[in-house]
């Protein structure tokens, strides 16, 4: 053990000990920013190869971009597929939209998952754990964007999902679909950069974008931004979603559980009691059936 | 003759007692039989295609609906309909009113194979049920879920039953000293029952809480969880009316020359706390929609649809309760007992499945499988309701 090893533990088992373990961590995770991506859709030219990168990096089905018409309609992730572009004919000429999880800041699937299966990665990325998920398909039930996708044709079903390249992004590098995107489409970093960014072109260029930046505050903020020049709703964005994270749907009926788990016991036991005593003063009334305490 | 002697012939003794037990009695060939083994045989072949090809195979379940009737039905209905069994609890063992005292063990054993079936019938669903064990043995607690918390308090709550309903099996099985012991338990276990179910009951409706954009603002609020135990309440209630008409007329031998005016006597009681919770029920749903100014959501088809609900399965039962309590018709009472029950099943299938994703072009409609399995799971449970209550002393002894 070095001095620095050992200054290190001693410092830990002592916070441990005054109780102030918590906020050392709390403070250290705040040093680690959330990463997102920012899409600006007014660049992508609907050439796929995010699409085509997303499914070699993670070994899912791989689009023939060149033949397969897939534009033609409006598409959705799959459990094949984790991200899908999609074309809309706007007032502002064909515009094309990558579609994949938005890793919420504070994620409803992350929340509603009863074993931690759906984490919510201290980098940011949402990722799925086989190994403890149940299959119970909540976590679609919740996200307000559609996006876990369960394999409903396998015996030991995934459930399916962008991963934001996770292991990726621990070797230092970026998302696939960064990595492939020939317009600059899209842009990795950390959120608070990348909402800089955004801004910046919002203010800078008020004709050609409206000015709102998807992801901001949707459902209480996501990883992934979004930039338009047109109205998100022609752009099969749901803009009807909220503010709040939407674990704070469920913060109230948490915050009661307890509540009722000892009040509801103490409650009925006084119940008890006083049942008892009017018995006891109505004894005359009427004898006690045959039946004993059961 | 030592301890271990006598332990060890009495343990002899009650397995000798169950294995003979356990062959069926009476008649074979009886209408219930015959329409029921071969919907549990095509169950099972069904299964096997499930738990073989995957869910996809046997169900209609799309990556939009991504819960079908196996929960929207089995579970979050069936469990709902169980309710009765901590009302009465509370009712006989709490409240101490001896009039509901014969009713206890039908009901808490309907309430115990409800949860275990209904509630059961959730690993049918599961993706990986082998893993339904996680959630229990801790090595990833989702302390901030809703479902977490469901799933301990179901578990939790089939042990509960299962010790008050335990002093019965003990008395079939002669074992008077163990019988002893457990009818001690049984306050605690009330108790926590009790208590463990209005958290379930309102917890099943919280699971929906973050699905907020997906259900017809009709259905949703954040009250949602409060609905649900009040409804359960009622739901309860009125299974026991409706369970106890059927159980008097099939199991008319076991019950024997009981007291009619005593039976009636229970029927208005609980038609009077039906009619009571529905009302609380119906005025909280009007405030609702007062409140959250609904009015101009009630002019299309789910609007309608909500009214058929909230007036006709609701409003309506309940003034048939109040008027039949009053004028002491148990025929009215019986038929809206069977209203409310019908409202509470379209209540939660709406929530779930029916105006879950009502805007949606294509929505999901249970296949035959489907239809099958959940009555699959409907009718074993009889079974083994059956098998119990011809065996084990749980109607009242006359």
């Amino acid at each position: 053990m070095d001095r620095r090893q050992f200054f290190v533990t001693s410092a830990t088992a002592g916070a441990a000990v005054l109780g102030i373990k918590r906020s050392h961590a709390a403070s250290e995770k705040e040093k680690q920013e959330f990463v997102g991506v920012l899409c600006d859709t007014t660049r992508c030219i609907g050439c796929r190869s995010c699409e085509v990168a997303c499914s070699v990096t993670n070994g899912n089905y791989v689009p023939d971009v060149k033949n397969d018409n897939a534009l033609e309609k409006v598409r959705d992730t799959s459990d094949k597929q984790y991200t899908v572009v999609n074309r809309f004919k706007t007032a502002k000429g064909e515009v094309f939209v990558k579609r994949q999880c938005m890793h919420c800041w504070q994620a409803a699937c992350v929340a509603m998952c009863l074993v931690n299966a759906m984490h919510k990665n201290k980098e940011g990325p949402v990722t799925w754990d086989g190994d403890k998920c149940l299959g119970c398909r909540f976590c679609m039930v919740s996200c307000p964007f559609d996006i876990p996708k369960a394999e409903y044709h396998s015996w030991n079903p995934r459930i399916m999902k962008c991963t934001m390249c996770y292991e990726r992004l621990q070797a230092g590098k970026k998302p696939a679909c960064v990595e492939a995107c020939p317009t600059d489409t899209l842009m990795f970093g950390p959120k608070r950069e990348l909402m800089e960014i955004a801004r910046h072109r919002v203010y800078s260029h008020p004709d050609k974008y409206v000015r709102k930046i998807y992801g901001e505050h949707e459902a209480g903020g996501t990883g992934w931004l979004y930039l338009s020049a047109v109205p998100f709703e022609q752009l099969g964005f749901r803009t009807d979603l909220g503010t709040s994270p939407y674990p704070e749907y469920t913060k109230q009926f948490l915050v009661s559980v307890p509540l009722i788990l000892f009040g509801v016991p103490a409650l009925l036991l006084g119940l008890h009691e006083l049942s008892d005593r009017k018995e006891e003063l109505k004894a005359g009334e009427w004898a006690k059936p045959e039946a004993e305490n059961e | 003759m030592n301890n271990t002697a006598v332990a060890t012939s009495e343990f002899s003794r009650v397995f000798r007692f169950v294995l003979q037990e356990l062959k069926p009695r009476g008649k074979w060939l009886t209408p219930f039989n015959v329409i029921s083994i071969p919907v549990i045989l095509a169950g099972l072949v069904i299964l096997y295609f499930r738990f073989v090809y995957g869910l996809g195979s046997v169900t209609n379940l799309n990556q939009y609906y991504p819960l079908g009737i196996w929960i929207g039905f089995d579970v979050v209905t069936g469990v709902a309909l169980a309710g009765g069994a901590y009302v009465i609890t509370f009712v006989v063992y709490v409240m101490r009113m001896e009039k509901y005292h014969s009713i206890v063990r039908v009901t808490v054993l309907n309430g115990l194979l409800a949860y275990i079936f209904y509630a059961g019938a959730l690993t049918l669903d599961l993706g990986r049920p082998w893993h339904i064990i996680n959630p229990v043995i801790g090595n990833s607690f989702g302390y901030n879920s809703v479902l977490f918390l469901v799933s301990w308090h179901f578990l939790l709550y089939m042990i509960t039953m299962a010790v008050e309903f335990s002093p019965v099996v003990a008395e079939w099985a002669k074992l008077e000293k163990v019988r002893k012991f457990l009818t001690r338990l049984t306050l605690g276990a009330v108790i926590f029952g009790i208590t463990l179910s209005i958290l379930h009951q309102s917890g099943l409706g919280a699971l929906f809480l973050m699905a907020k954009p997906k259900i017809h603002p009709l259905w949703y609020s954040e009250f949602i969880p409060i609905l649900f135990f009040v409804s359960s309440i009622y739901a309860g209630l009125s299974m026991i009316v409706f369970e106890g008409t059927i159980s008097h007329k099939v199991f008319k031998n076991l019950i024997g020359g009981h007291d009619g005016h005593q039976y009636e006597e229970i029927i208005l009681g609980l038609a009077k706390g039906a009619a009571i919770t529905m009302f609380v029920y119906y005025f909280f749903q009007a405030l609702l929609f007062v409140h959250e100014k609904r009015w101009e959501l009630i002019t299309d088809f789910w609007g309608y649809w909500y009214l058929l609900e909230v007036i006709g399965l609701v409003l309506i039962p309940c003034c048939m309760f109040a008027y039949a309590v009053r004028h002491r018709k148990i025929g009215l009472i019986k038929v809206a007992s069977v209203l409310a029950l019908l409202g509470i099943v379209l209540n939660r299938l709406n929530v779930t499945v029916i105006a879950f994703r009502w805007y949606d072009v294509s929505k999901y409609y249970p296949s035959w499988e489907e239809i099958v399995v959940t009555l699959m799971v409907v009718f074993t449970e009889i079974w083994v309701f059956r098998w119990i209550v011809t065996r084990m002393p749980v109607f009242e002894k006359k």
